[in-house]
């Protein structure tokens, strides 16, 4: 196997300093949208002129670099203990390069660990075995601001009069981006998991984050109604930054898991502007990245 | 057209300045997050916990620097840690509701001009904002390489063993634009874009 940490100190990099160009151009037209010369046109300009001005200087979008989240699909050739182990390395690397801030606090000590290395659950890696040559993997770097205001739901939920169905759905989700209000960075988007445990509706709920903006839902129920909530949550006019405006919401993915009999939950992941995923494929000696 | 506020502040141009204001900061400011307001609070405020020789020391100098001035809500990228030639690379504000519990306390006892950060705080720092007078200063959150820009020099570091994000950075900053969002008549625009979501909200789901 050839050595694979410099190519993901590159996709570390280029995750977090320059957007994938699915999210620029829909913060673009965001910014098309907003009243001229109101507060949200200016905020969504200095977005733009901030992600302009990381990719050119090779700095971070944001200060907070996040979690870094891998999502690995590999032939049944590699070894996951290697992998493992060269991704430990190029996020210990990157954070030297000052890609990543240092994030990792051991939450016992409150002690920073300095390279972004914590226990196994820090930086997050999620494999799964594949099929074929090609190994694939996927970076998200979600930021605290961001998760903070993520939310789970157990449907029926009488406070909010949803019960479990996808009117309910529509009920919390729409209540997640109003509790939320500015403080995950809108506009923003959202990813919503239906069923599973706890854990895996949370996990789904981000993974969902690695599709392209424009693909939807296959059912077109379950596409109605992503769009649905995305039109209606920007009628909060929360705004960029919840300082008011057309844009609080820019798209909405949504999937579902089976679940007990007993539980529905409803994970909402909320992603900010700084939606910060690239994807890295590698066959042979063959890498590229997007 | 933005106005240009040089720090220290004094208490008229706090009172001349309302929700809606676009200001451009210049002077020295402080940045204090999660750790640096908890330590504060438990060591000088609250006094639950004795301060070692060193946090005094730290107090001290925070005692300086701080009237008329502005705690920034921001956990900073910053080169130079090897060399202590620190440069701010990447400096967008973290989220302010996190300090909620702590802030108005520290802007009063320390005649705080200000906080800058995102997102707005709540009802006991908008009090302490009329009281002390100051206000709140929302720059635009996760612009870090953008804001960064505005950072000139980075003059000193307390804490730093909090880590690099939540350590205490005096820094100097030159024409750092912000607008105010919660000033010091008791107005908050967070206050009027949760209260204008919430009553659609109300009528979107019932």
């Amino acid at each position: 196997m050839q050595d694979l940490t410099p190519h993901i100190l590159e996709l570390i990099r280029l995750t977090s300093t320059s957007l994938p160009a699915d999210v620029e151009r829909t913060l673009l037209s965001a910014q098309e949208k907003e009243e001229d010369g109101s507060v949200a046109q200016n905020v969504m300009q200095s977005i733009l002129e901030n992600v302009t001005i990381a990719r050119e200087t090779s700095t971070s979008i944001c200060q907070d670099t996040g979690t870094p989240i891998f999502f690995v699909r590999y032939p049944g050739s590699y070894s996951t203990k290697k992998l493992i182990s060269i991704i430990r390395s190029a996020v210990a690397e990157a954070t030297e390069k000052l890609y990543l801030r240092p994030n990792a606090v051991n939450s016992l000590t409150g002690k920073n660990s300095g390279n972004n290395l914590g226990e196994n659950y820090f930086p997050v890696i999620h494999f799964q075995e594949i099929e074929g040559e090609r190994l694939t993997i996927d970076l998200l770097l979600k930021g605290g601001g961001c998760e903070n205001v993520g939310r789970q739901y157990s449907l029926p939920d009488s406070h909010l009069n949803a019960f479990r169905d996808l009117e309910g759905v529509r009920k919390v989700a729409l209540d997640a981006v109003f509790q939320a209000q500015g403080q995950g960075c809108a506009p923003g988007f959202l990813g919503i998991a239906i069923g599973g445990d706890r854990g895996t509706s949370y996990l789904a709920s981000k993974e969902v984050f690695l599709e392209d903006l424009s693909s939807h839902h296959p059912d077109p129920i379950i596409a109605a109604l992503e769009k649905l909530i995305t039109k209606e949550a920007n009628k909060l006019q929360i705004g960029p930054m919840g300082l008011g405006g057309r844009s609080t919401i820019l798209g909405t993915k949504i999937i579902g898991l089976h679940r007990l009999p007993a539980s529905c939950f409803v994970s909402i992941s909320y992603m900010c502007w700084a939606f910060r995923r690239h994807r890295i494929s590698i066959t042979g000696e063959k890498v590229e990245f997007n | 057209m933005p106005v240009s506020i040089s720090i220290p502040i004094s208490n008229e141009s706090i009172r001349a300045l309302h929700v809606g204001d676009s200001v451009l900061l210049n002077g020295i400011i402080v940045t204090g997050r999660d750790a640096a307001h908890k330590w504060l609070f438990d060591r000088f405020i609250k006094k639950t916990v004795e301060p070692s020789l060193k946090d005094k020391e730290v107090y001290k100098a925070l005692k300086d620097l701080l009237p008329g001035s502005l705690i920034y809500h921001c956990g900073p990228v910053v080169s130079g840690l090897d060399t202590e030639d620190y440069k701010f690379v990447s400096a967008g504000p973290t989220t302010s509701i996190r300090q909620e519990s702590y802030q108005g306390e520290i802007i009063s006892y320390f005649n705080l001009k200000g906080i800058i950060g995102k997102g707005g705080m709540g009802e006991k720092t908008l009090k302490s904002c009329i009281q002390t007078p100051a206000v709140y200063f929302h720059a635009v959150g996760g612009a870090a390489a953008l804001i960064a820009k505005s950072v000139k020099r980075v003059l000193g570091v307390y804490k730093l063993e909090f880590g690099m994000p939540e350590a205490i950075w005096v820094i100097q900053v030159e024409d750092f634009p912000v607008v105010v969002t919660m000033d010091s008549f008791g107005k908050s625009f967070h206050e009027k874009v949760l209260e204008n979501s919430r009553l659609m909200l109300d009528r979107l789901i019932n």
